[in-house]
């Protein structure tokens, strides 16, 4: 659903790096060449693009969790069967994800044990509970219109397996955020209470999403070497300005309003302006410390532990049937 | 809570082609892991058809399919930019016969 921000990047360049290959690499690049996986490229490039690719599909499966919360309580049959759909979609958008990154030398039983050891990194934002039925709304709107925004420029990573992925996520999305803002539609019409309801999921979902792009472009340390690689097409800050200038007049419709008292139209820019962001709670929430972290990946390993025997199975199974079929030869 | 993972049962890597629909042909879509071919299919079908994508699936061992070197793109595929006169344009037809 969205790929975090990258926190640490740095690939020990091969002997092979000469400033030849490195100025045909970049040639490619900027002729809007696509690299495929077999295709000669820097050891930084590659290492950049498994810890990117990773932390987003750990942030789809991860982001399960949340919504798999409200499926047996959605209020009808129509919200219980588009969010099982939604966090099946989320599941797919994980497995497609692990598989671009396998491209690149990485196996997906290492990228799982990084995720369940607690090494990897996911999406700060699912580290937030879903206290209501208005979180799913909430969620569909915000956080999936947030991840689209960030998802739809990597469409044109100059990755292939990775930009091919994307194509695939982004076409499943927006049925994501559609089924979402209907949610938040009919509670906003609703009696007063589910308007409450609403307005209160608005209040504890905005401020993550809009820290869904990353921190200020200033503090964002890969920005630049991701940009020129064209595995970034745009800064944090670009898109998180297009992401509130394309939701506040959503809200308006709603007749909610975005928790945010700084966060007006300005004439002199054309542009809502944003106000200030509490970096501090983010980074809090990055290194652990937010709500959820422990019991999200606590889940993870029970799943992981209680799904063993199921993988030994399929094993066993697929031997046992290869013995016999030669026996039969 | 590493036990858990040493020994984690290692799944065959398999790519996954679909026919989107009959009279085009199947296309690499991506890959699953499954232990054989018939798990390998029913995770195909979850993974990539929940929208109507396809009529036909193939799934292949990723250890099975043979790939030219793209070190050697050059050596395989250059000669072939050179032999103009495989193409249709490459010959001249006077105007006044048409299309040709």
């Amino acid at each position: 659903m969205y790929a975090q921000g990258l926190l640490n990047a740095s690939g020990a360049a091969s002997a092979d790096e000469t400033p030849e290959n490195l100025a045909r690499f970049q040639a490619r690049i900027d002729a809007e060449e696509k690299i495929e996986a077999r295709d000669w490229m820097p050891a930084a490039y590659r290492k950049t693009l498994i810890r990117q690719i990773s932390q987003h599909a750990h942030s789809e499966i991860i982001g399960m969790q949340p919504e798999g919360n409200w499926v047996t309580r959605a209020p009808s049959l129509r919200r219980k069967a588009s969010l099982l759909a939604k966090v099946q979609d989320e599941g797919g958008h994980g497995l497609y994800l692990y598989a671009a990154a396998e491209t690149l030398g990485i196996t997906r039983e290492e990228m799982q044990d990084q995720l369940l050891s607690g090494a990897a990194k996911y999406s700060s934002i699912f580290n937030y509970p879903t206290l209501t039925w208005a979180d799913i709304g909430a969620i569909g709107w915000l956080v999936d219109g947030a991840a689209i925004m960030n998802q739809i420029p990597l469409c044109r990573c100059s990755y292939g397996p990775y930009a091919r992925a994307m194509v695939r996520v982004c076409k499943e999305e927006s049925f994501h955020q559609r089924q979402g803002y209907e949610i938040m539609t009919t509670l906003a019409e609703g009696a007063p209470e589910q308007k409450a309801m609403a307005q209160d999921a608005l209040n504890r979902w905005w401020t993550p999403s809009v820290m869904m792009f990353g921190p200020p472009d200033t503090d964002s340390i890969h920005s630049d070497q991701s940009m020129q690689w064209k595995i970034k097409r745009f800064t944090n800050d670009a898109l998180r300005q297009r992401f509130v200038d394309a939701t506040v007049p959503q809200a308006e419709y709603l007749n909610l309003s975005v928790p945010a008292p700084d966060c007006k139209w300005n004439e002199a820019t054309d542009h809502y302006d944003i106000g200030p962001l509490d970096w501090d709670d983010f980074w809090k929430v990055v290194k652990g410390g937010g709500p959820m972290n422990r019991q999200r990946i606590a889940n993870r390993q029970k799943a992981d532990a209680d799904g063993a025997w199921v993988r030994e199975a399929a094993i066993a199974y697929a031997e046992k049937h290869s013995r016999r079929m030669e026996a039969a030869e | 809570m590493t036990a858990a993972n040493e020994g984690r049962a290692r799944l065959p890597l398999w790519e996954v082609f679909i026919r989107p629909r009959n009279g085009l042909a199947h296309r690499h879509v991506g890959s699953v892991h499954a232990g054989d071919a018939e798990m390998a299919l029913m995770a195909a079908r979850d993974v990539y058809t929940r929208r109507g994508e396809g009529r036909s699936i193939w799934v292949a061992l990723a250890s099975a399919i043979a790939a030219s070197d793209p070190d050697e793109k050059a050596e395989m595929f250059d000669p072939a930019d050179d032999k103009s006169y495989r193409q249709p344009t490459d010959y001249n037809v006077p105007e006044e016969v048409g299309d040709m």
